[in-house]
Formats: structure tokens, sequence, C-alpha cells
């Protein structure tokens, strides 16, 4: 328990940790150069996937674990960004970079404006009201009043920026690279404000909204702050999906999206920002891994029938519940104290 | 003006109905500066109901409360903090996934000014202000006897140790009036004592006026300057403690009458 008992931000050495983990990302892509392989442009566009989900899940998890509003609506908010990204390199000749930035305004907007009736809604019922903004979403970009922008059900199709000023990169390094220097000021970002007055303040609304008004928090403010900040993170990572993918269509920005944000922040660890890495790279390894446990299984144990993805991928998420409740990142500080005991 | 003769706390004629149930009638009475005052009554009486309309958890339907002049019925809820009210909850507010550091820096949020992009880019003077605040919480955590625990998550807590630290959060705001719902309730002979130190204490050393709501009688009758007794929504009796405890009113309202 003593083990727990200090909280993350005030631990000291954590930024070190934390500096380490960002460099060990940063030296991943350069093993290309050395090892040469066929499939390696698809790892690291696993990469660079797992980034984008990273990022979403700290905008879900600023909102949900920081500041205890829940939202099933955040794939609205990373297909707004993606769209935005979208439209403008296409009909505005954007440079691809210069989207971002205005991802994160717009879909700060539309989070701040959707976080005022969201004041009024708690619990499940702001859980429904999201909801409704995650099945609405994709059938609004399909919409024929706006198809001449949107690309209607067919999406639209952008160019894969080259890396800039020469650099001796693949286009596929480049994006990674691009990822995680986003990724990286984003977490600065959010953990600045996590360690600062802001998100104490958005930790108290969380724990205790009455006491935080008494001690002088504008609860409605924050509040709906938060949920702006949260929708202008995944924004950011709707518009990095749309670039590294080079293609945006309405269909992938289902509630399905908005539930696998979910399942990386409940699996990473509610409240724990290295668990919003962790889920980031759980929803992208267990996506194709799936698969490829099915395929495995039906061929070892000589199966007449396929085993189905979905069902290994529900199976996996139980099997983490049930032993891992507070997610990857809990366990590993569960079990770090259980050594620190151990081996005093 | 001299501020001798204005109160600090001025409640004027209160009333509030929640429906057809009136919870206060027509209360009024004032708070000096540097007083203990004490506010008893019976379960029922109406004194919570009082504390939730001065840090403006509830709307009276009638009466103004001045607080060194200004209208607190005026004032947002989220201003309280700024014009100097304070307050502890009669069940323990604390926000327990903080520590008990955290949960006295959210203390002072009042007293700092750091927005969110400033915060965000982590700027010189967040930092400067994020120091102050700290070393602010920690002598409050000194103060009140929490060192021990101060990296502890509140939430895990024993009760009087919380107790404890929603006094310090409460001190955090540095408010001129402190307004305690109930300190003593669950608390045993020997921290009832350490807690009416205390309360001494946060007068004498912080400068803070204070108004308790307590049922421990001992408690009041030896702390408060002022005693101010309410029944059934109503102001029955306000004097010295000795006044009041002769009180005919009081009596009958604690013990009954004999027919």
């Amino acid at each position: 328990m003593a083990a727990l008992a200090r909280s993350w931000a005030t631990k000291p050495g954590i930024g070190r940790v934390a500096l380490l983990f960002w460099f060990g990302l940063a030296i991943l892509p350069l093993v290309g150069s050395v090892w040469d392989s066929p499939s390696f442009d698809y790892y690291l566009f696993m990469g660079q996937s797992m980034l984008i989900y990273a990022i979403s899940v700290l905008g879900l998890n600023l909102l949900i674990g920081f500041n205890g509003q829940i939202s099933l609506g955040h794939s609205a908010f990373f297909a707004v960004g993606a769209y935005t990204a979208a439209i403008l390199m296409n009909f505005g000749g954007i440079p691809y970079w210069a989207t971002l930035p205005v991802a994160a305004v717009v879909c700060f907007g539309a989070g701040f404006m959707f976080g005022f009736p969201a004041l009024k809604l708690e619990g499940h019922y702001l859980a429904l009201a999201t909801f409704t903004l995650a099945i609405a979403v994709p059938q609004l970009l399909k919409h024929k009043s706006i198809a001449g922008w949107t690309g209607g059900v067919g999406g639209l199709l952008l160019d894969k920026p080259d890396p800039p000023f020469g650099l001796p990169l693949s286009a596929d390094q480049w994006l990674y690279y691009l990822c995680l220097a986003v990724a990286m000021l984003l977490f600065w970002i959010v953990f600045n404000m996590l360690r600062g007055r802001s998100g104490r303040a958005l930790m108290a609304i969380r724990d205790h909204a009455m006491a935080a008004g008494t001690m002088g928090i504008d609860t409605a403010l924050y509040k709906t702050v938060a949920f702006g900040i949260s929708a202008g993170i995944t924004g950011v990572a709707g518009a990095l999906s749309a670039i590294t993918i080079a293609y945006v269509a309405p269909d992938s920005f289902t509630l399905q999206l908005s539930i696998s944000f979910l399942v990386g922040l409940v699996v990473g660890g509610i409240a724990s920002l290295p668990g919003c890495m962790i889920g980031g790279a759980f929803i992208v390894v267990v996506q194709n891994s799936s698969q490829s446990i099915s395929d495995w299984m039906k061929e070892t144990f000589s199966l007449r029938y396929d085993v189905p993805a979905w069902a290994i991928y529900g199976t996996l998420l139980l099997l983490l519940m049930f032993f891992l409740p507070n997610g990857i990142a809990g366990g590993v500080v569960a079990v770090r104290g259980w050594l620190a005991r151990k081996f005093r | 003006m001299n501020k001798e003769a204005t109160p600090l706390l001025s409640v004027r004629g209160v009333s509030v109905r929640f429906g057809g149930v009136v919870a206060l009638d027509d209360v009024g009475f004032d708070v000096e500066q540097g007083q203990i005052a004490g506010l008893i009554g019976p379960n029922g009486a109406g004194k919570t109901t009082l504390f939730n309309c001065l840090s403006r958890l509830y709307q009276p339907s009638e009466g103004e409360i001045l607080f060194e002049g200004t209208s607190v019925l005026a004032t947002p809820r989220h201003r309280i903090p700024d014009i100097g009210i304070g307050r502890t909850f009669q069940n323990v507010a604390l926000f327990d996934k903080l520590t008990v550091l955290e949960n006295v820096m959210v203390g002072r949020h009042s007293r700092t000014r750091s927005g969110f992009i400033a915060n965000a880019l982590r700027l010189p003077s967040v930092v400067a202000e994020q120091n102050a605040a700290r070393d602010r919480a920690m002598e409050l955590i000194e103060f009140m006897d929490l060192g021990a625990v101060v990296h502890w998550p509140a939430g895990g807590l024993p009760f009087p140790i919380r107790k404890r630290v929603e006094l310090a959060r409460a001190l955090a705001a540095q408010p001129k009036l402190l307004l305690l719902d109930e300190p003593a309730a669950g608390l045993n002979h020997d921290e009832v004592e350490i807690l009416e130190t205390q309360i001494r204490r946060v007068r004498d050393v912080q400068g803070v006026t204070v108004l308790l709501v307590e049922h421990h009688m001992s408690l009041v009758m030896s702390v408060s300057d002022k005693v101010v007794t309410i029944n059934f929504g109503r102001k029955i009796a306000e004097g010295t403690p000795d006044e009041v405890k002769r009180h005919p009113e009081v009596i009958r309202a604690y013990l009954g009458t004999a027919n």
C-alpha cells in the first residue's frame, strides 16, 4: 500500500523514465536501416497506428480518467479531425502539417460546445448522449448536401507526404516520426496540465464536484474546457490518421472506433498516462493478432471451423479484466509494489 | 467605516423553504471579526441549511447575508472562497484519489491564477506559483500535524485524520471566516480535546474568525465567544455560552418541557 501512496505526478525521477521511453521509441525506426525486411514498412505503419491510438486514448483519458465524464462519442471527434485535415489538404492546398493545429482548434470548439449540454448529464445519461454523436457523425458525413466536400460514401483520397528537407528517410519512417513528435508534445502538455493547478481542479471535480465548487473551482467552466481539450487531442489523432493512411471514409469512424478507444483506455489503465501508450499499442496488436491466433488455432488443433477473431478478442479482454482490473499500468504498479516489499 | 463597528458576517432575516417545509424562518445574527461563534440546535433545526446558504449551495427565499458589507447571495458559488469564506463538511468531502498534499493544494485554487494554457506550457510563472502553493500547503500540513501522511491518498485515511485534512484544505484558501460543520462528530474524547486546541489556534495563529455548528456541547460552550441557538428553523437564543445555557427556551428545546 505504501508503494501506491505517492501519486505519480509528484514522484521524483518520473521525467527520466519517460525520456528514456520516448528515446527508445525514437530509435525504433532506425532498425529498418540495419535489418532490411520487406515487412518493415508494415511494422512502421503499425507503429504509427499505435501512436495515433495512444493520442486518442490520451484525449479520452483526460475526460474519463481525470475528469470523471464519460464519452462514447470520441470517434466523432476523431472523424471531425480526420475530415478537417483531409478537406484542408484536398481543397485548401494546405500542407499536411499545418492541418494539425486547425484540427485541434476545430475539435476543441466542437467538444467545448458539446460540453455545455453534457453539464446537465451524468454517468449513463452522458454515455447515451455521446453515443448518439458516434452514431450520427458517419451518417452526416455521407449526407448529399456536403458530399462535394467530404466525398460522400467513397471518402477522400489524399497524397502521402514525403520527408521534408531531403531527410534520408522513407515516407513511412517520416510519418512515424511525425506521429511520435505530435504524441510527445501532447503527452507533455497533458502531463503539465495534470501536475498543475488546472489538472488538480479537474481531478478534484472527478472526486467530489460539490467540494470542488466550494474550493472556488468553476466546475461548469472546467468541465466544458476538459471536454474541449479532450476532443481537441482526439481530433489531432484523427488528422494524423488521415495523413498517414492518406484516405478518409465515413465508415472508418463508427461507434466501434469509440469502443476501441474505451477498450484501450481501460486495458491500459484509467487515469494513467503510461496506460494511454499501452492502450494504444493494445488496440493495434490485438486487432491484428486476433486473426492470426484464430488461424493458428485452426491449424494446430485441426479444427473444422474458423474460430471467430472477435471471440478471441473478447476472451483476451475478459482475461485481462479478470487478472488486471486496474489495467496493465495498474498491474505494473502492483507488481512493482509487491517486488519492493519482497526485496526490501 | 470603522472595522470594529461592522460585523464580519451579518445574517439578516434568512428564510429557506423546501416545497412546503420551512427549514429556516427569519434567522438573523452577526459574527464579529476574531470571534469563535457556535451555532447549536437539535437535529433538523436548520444549522447545516444555514451553512449551505453561506456557501451558496442553497438559495434562501428571503433575507440577506452580508460579508464585510458585500452581499454573499449576489456572489456565485465558486467566488465564495475569493471573498474569504471557507468551510468543512459534516461528512467530510475530500478528493479521495488525490494525496493529502494535493487536497490541500486544491484549497489554494482560489488564491492562485494560472490557467490551462499557462499550465500546459509549464511557464516559469506557473512553476513559481506552484512552488509557493506547495510551500503554503506544507506549512498547513505541519500546522495540522499531518506530516506523516502527506503523500497518502486521502481516501484511505482514518476518519479523524480526514477531518484534519479537510481543515487544512479549508485554511489553504486563507479564509477570513471558517465554517466548521460538526467538526467533533465521530471523534473520541482525546481527539475532541485536540480539536479544541486546533480551533483556538486557527483563530489565534491564523487570525481566522470561526463559525461552528456542533452537537458536542462541552466543546461549543468552552470554545465559543458567542452561541446562537436555533430550533425548528427559528432563532431562539443568542448570547455568551453562559447566557445561552441558562436560557429557558434552550433548555426546553434540548430537554423538553415538564408538562
